[in-house]
């Protein structure tokens, strides 16, 4: 059986648009009440609506509008990388300024590479490596220090003490 | 040389979930987003010729084994006016670097806190905490607070502020076995 997609224009992640939407107050009890969980039943946005003291057709357009116009980047599971079988990592390079930009679309071009920000330290160039299989990482980080003629060093998580995103709107 | 330095692991490694097909399946379709109609669990269900109750049980499961950490929302924090966002990285005495950790993620303005090894000669920091703030003087606050917590635990720390973003595409789940 192939799987259909579900009306692409209506999931968590659409194209932002560069409007200058401002946020309202029932915006804002919707953003910090969608941060904290969203229920698994029938009618979930029914659900929280009901919540909100809004309709589930206002709830559902406001969603919308907020993934639209960047509020939002997301909105479903947020999946958990290494429970799900997978490698993950973040590493670290020391770069001259000269040779940033060319070691930077080393690091880039491959698909493993999830995020990667310049950072203001003699170790520059930061990036998060994301596989399928734990054991593909090293494979990946060799690649990129062989290419960019630099060190590679891995700093995988030994604890993860906490990870969440609560942003007050 | 050549070479990447690779420090073990020592604990807390992740067990793996064996997933089934259809988990599989449900990771594929709900990765962009969750569907934005009324019953977007029976539209998950339609598409992969399923029962709703059988797609509810299994997002039940995936929240409970910790396949899923959360169901809901990713505010873009630059819009919400979270301008000023910064890693902290600081030198925590080993004995210790377990019971502040934790204390560390609890505070409010920490999103992500790890331990992570310490490169020799080169990185002496071992804790981790990605801190978020309306400007450079909330940051400064923020600093003073973590600072004073750690108390004489603290050898040396540093905050890293991002200059660039050179890649930003996050994770993608092909569905392979």
């Amino acid at each position: 059986m192939t799987a259909q997609p579900i009306h692409p224009h209506a999931t968590g992640r659409i194209t932002h648009d560069s409007s200058d939407y401002q946020l309202d107050s029932v915006d804002r009890r919707l953003i910090n009440t969608l941060q904290i969980g969203f229920p698994i039943c029938d009618e979930p946005y029914a659900a929280v609506a009901s919540e909100l003291d809004i309709s589930e057709t206002d709830l559902l357009e406001r969603l919308q509008r907020l993934l639209h116009t960047g509020y939002l980047t997301r909105f479903g599971p947020f999946y958990h990388a290494e429970r799900l079988g997978g490698g993950l990592t973040l590493a670290a390079m020391e770069i001259p300024a000269h040779d940033v930009e060319r070691v930077t679309a080393a690091i880039n071009r491959h698909a493993e590479v999830a995020h990667n920000y310049e950072r203001d330290h003699a170790l520059n160039l930061w990036f998060v490596v994301a596989t399928e299989k734990p054991e593909h990482i090293d494979a990946v980080l060799t690649a990129i220090a062989l290419e960019s003629g630099y060190p590679v060093h891995n700093l995988p998580k030994q604890r993860e003490f906490y990870v969440g995103l609560h942003f007050h709107a | 040389m050549l070479a990447f330095t690779s420090m073990p692991d020592p604990g807390q490694t992740e067990t793996p979930v064996t997933l089934a097909q259809l988990d599989r399946q449900l990771i594929l379709l709900t990765q962009d987003g969750l569907p934005l109609v009324p019953r977007p669990f029976d539209a998950l269900a339609t598409t992969l010729g399923v029962s709703a109750d059988e797609v509810k049980a299994r997002f039940e499961r995936m929240l409970a084994n910790g396949c899923i950490r959360r169901i809901g929302a990713a505010p873009n924090h630059y819009r919400l006016g979270y301008r000023a966002n910064a890693m902290t990285v600081w030198d925590v005495d080993d004995a210790r670097v377990m019971e502040l950790g934790e204390r560390i993620g609890a505070l409010p303005y920490v999103s992500h806190c790890y331990l992570r090894p310490r490169i020799p000669s080169q990185w002496p920091y071992n804790l981790f905490a990605m801190i978020h703030g309306k400007n450079r003087a909330d940051l400064d606050g923020y600093l003073t607070e973590m600072t004073a917590l750690l108390g004489n635990a603290r050898r040396a720390s540093d905050l890293l502020l991002s200059t660039r973003i050179l890649k930003k595409t996050g994770m993608r789940f092909s569905g392979g076995q």
